[in-house]
């Protein structure tokens, strides 16, 4: 099998705003997404990121206080899952909770080099 | 005297919730990190007792408890999630290495629910044939009924040392397997719930035992096997038919408690014992749960051994007890297996029923079986037999046999007044 990585951009206004009981409740969604993806042996990790990044641009000459995207395109967090193939790949990433706040996820080959 | 009851209250509750809290713990780090749950459990306990001295207990404390508990292993997995200490192979613990799920998941382990089911499931873990009886016995009580070394100690009459080694010796079962507390299924959990049901027997019999005679950790010991019992019966994955039995019996048995030796410890035999002391409360759970037990369709040794407790229970006197059922009930027991104890004490009953003539030849038949031949209570009964057939003689050697082979001091010292009212006769 080979291995995918999701990037899952956006959807952080929503969750910031969110009260403590939707949160809850949303995060039990990941559980059993996730939960269903580890139970069938596909799911390597990932993690949530924190809003707050830097940008190193100009070769590294300059670094800038924000991540290079903002809004839709900001990087909220990343999963790397086992697979056949980009299809298959694809198939578990439609199960993502994130989609309900707007989310967008970016499923890429880990290539080997 | 405030603060002393305090004090008793949190004791109390802090044994309670202990064991609990350190099943969770184990279920999450898994066995091989038992001394990290119990340290995480120890400075739980701490910061409690620190909390609570200034602002009170709070209003659910077990709550409180719990969720100091869990935060505390929240921090340790997220400091530890890389490292070699934990295996988060198997697909729920996976999750724990995740911030998607971490949280969520480290909830679920707290779960009223899945506490008991853990706490359970720690029982039938170290109900493995690898650890011997005794060694199960003693790891339950300090580990999951929160006991000090000192009152395991106590309870089983020995020494701190002997205590400790054995602890230590479980616990290296423990490290070198990673368990997870589990109730099993099946064949499985029939097989282990024999197990269980008589290691809890055995340190009921170890309170009960007038061996000693602390009464404040008699007590204590008795209570501990019937809250386990109760944990038991409150699962229905494990409400067995057998452990409402075990229940019952123990239930009868405790009600007599008071009544078994006097304010200078000395033994009372049930022909002697103050029927207004039994524990008319007890005596009826012990019935309630023997009602239970005939409910099912499994029939075991503590069914029969309620039988007869009840039996005695419910007599008015001593000699209104009806031996003929009693004896009924020991003959059942024998017909599915021989055992020379219940021999022995189905022979009593005989002398009771039908008189020590027939108890003597019964007796005779098994004098060569070598467990009664060093069995101190054998030659006892014998020596009753005798006294009661006015051979004073024969049944004096028989007690001096009985005291040889005894341990017990109370033993010793009820046999040794015995003998001196036979010598009076004698002389």
């Amino acid at each position: 099998m080979k291995e995918f990585l999701f990037i899952i951009r956006g959807g952080q206004e929503k969750m910031i705003n969110a009260s403590p009981e939707y949160l809850q409740e949303h995060m039990q969604l990941w559980s059993e997404w996730m939960g269903g993806i580890a139970e069938k042996g596909q799911l390597v990790g990932g993690q949530p990121l924190e809003y707050a990044g830097k940008t190193l641009i100009e070769s590294g000459t300059k670094i800038i206080d924000r991540p290079l995207a903002e809004g839709k395109e900001l990087i909220g967090g990343y999963i790397i899952v086992k697979a056949d193939s980009l299809d298959d790949a694809c198939e578990i990433a439609k199960g993502c909770p994130g989609f309900e706040h707007g989310t967008t996820l970016e499923v890429r080959e880990l290539a080997a080099m | 005297m405030e603060s002393q009851k305090l004090n008793t209250k949190i004791d109390h509750l802090f044994r309670k919730e202990s064991g609990k809290m350190v099943s969770v713990l184990v279920n999450i780090f898994g066995s091989s990190n038992l001394e990290l749950a119990e340290d995480v459990v120890q400075n739980t306990l701490i910061k409690a007792l620190e909390v609570w001295k200034y602002k009170g207990i709070p209003d659910n404390p077990s709550g409180w408890l719990y969720r100091v508990a869990k935060n505390n292993a929240l921090d340790i997995i997220r400091r530890e999630k890389r490292s070699e200490l934990f295996d988060f192979s198997d697909p729920k613990r996976q999750l724990l290495t995740s911030e998607y799920t971490l949280p969520v998941v480290l909830n679920n382990f707290w779960e009223s629910d899945q506490i008991e089911d853990d706490f359970l499931g720690m029982m039938f873990a170290c109900c493995h044939p690898e650890i011997s009886k005794e060694n199960q016995v003693t790891f339950i009580l300090k580990t999951l009924c929160g006991f000090s070394t000192k009152e395991v100690a106590r309870s089983f009459i020995t020494t701190e040392d002997i205590i400790s080694k054995r602890i230590y010796r479980t616990k290296e079962h423990f490290r070198k397997n990673q368990i997870y507390p589990t109730i099993p299924t099946g064949e499985e959990l029939e097989s282990k719930l024999g197990v269980i049901c008589s290691v809890i027997y055995l340190m009921f019999n170890a309170g009960y035992s007038a061996s000693h005679n602390n009464m404040e950790v008699r007590e204590e010991v008795i209570s501990q096997a019937l809250f386990l019992g109760k944990a038991l019966l409150d699962n229905e994955k494990t409400a067995y038919p057998e452990v409402y039995a075990l229940m019952a019996v123990m239930c009868f048995h405790s009600a007599r408690l008071k009544s078994r030796s006097s304010d200078k410890d000395e033994q009372i035999l049930l022909a002697n014992q103050d029927r207004s002391l039994w524990n008319v409360e007890l005596i009826n759970l012990g019935l309630s749960y023997l009602a239970k037990a005939n409910e099912g369709d499994r029939i075991s040794m503590y069914h029969y051994e309620a039988l007869i407790a009840r039996e005695h229970c419910i007599s008015p006197t001593y000699e209104a007890t009806n031996w003929t059922a009693i004896l009924a009930i020991y003959d059942q027991m024998l017909t599915h297996k021989f055992d020379p104890i219940v021999y022995l004490n189905r022979t009593l009953a005989l002398m009771e029923a039908e008189g020590p003539k027939k108890a003597l030849l019964e007796m005779k038949k098994v004098a060569e079986n070598k467990h009664l031949k060093k069995y101190s209570l054998f030659h006892a009964g014998l020596g009753e037999i005798h006294l009661r057939l006015n051979e004073y003689r024969k049944a004096k050697a028989c007690l001096n046999e009985a005291i040889l082979l005894t341990n017990s001091l109370t033993e010793k010292a009820f046999l040794e007044k015995k003998i001196k009212e036979l010598n009076s006769k004698l002389s």
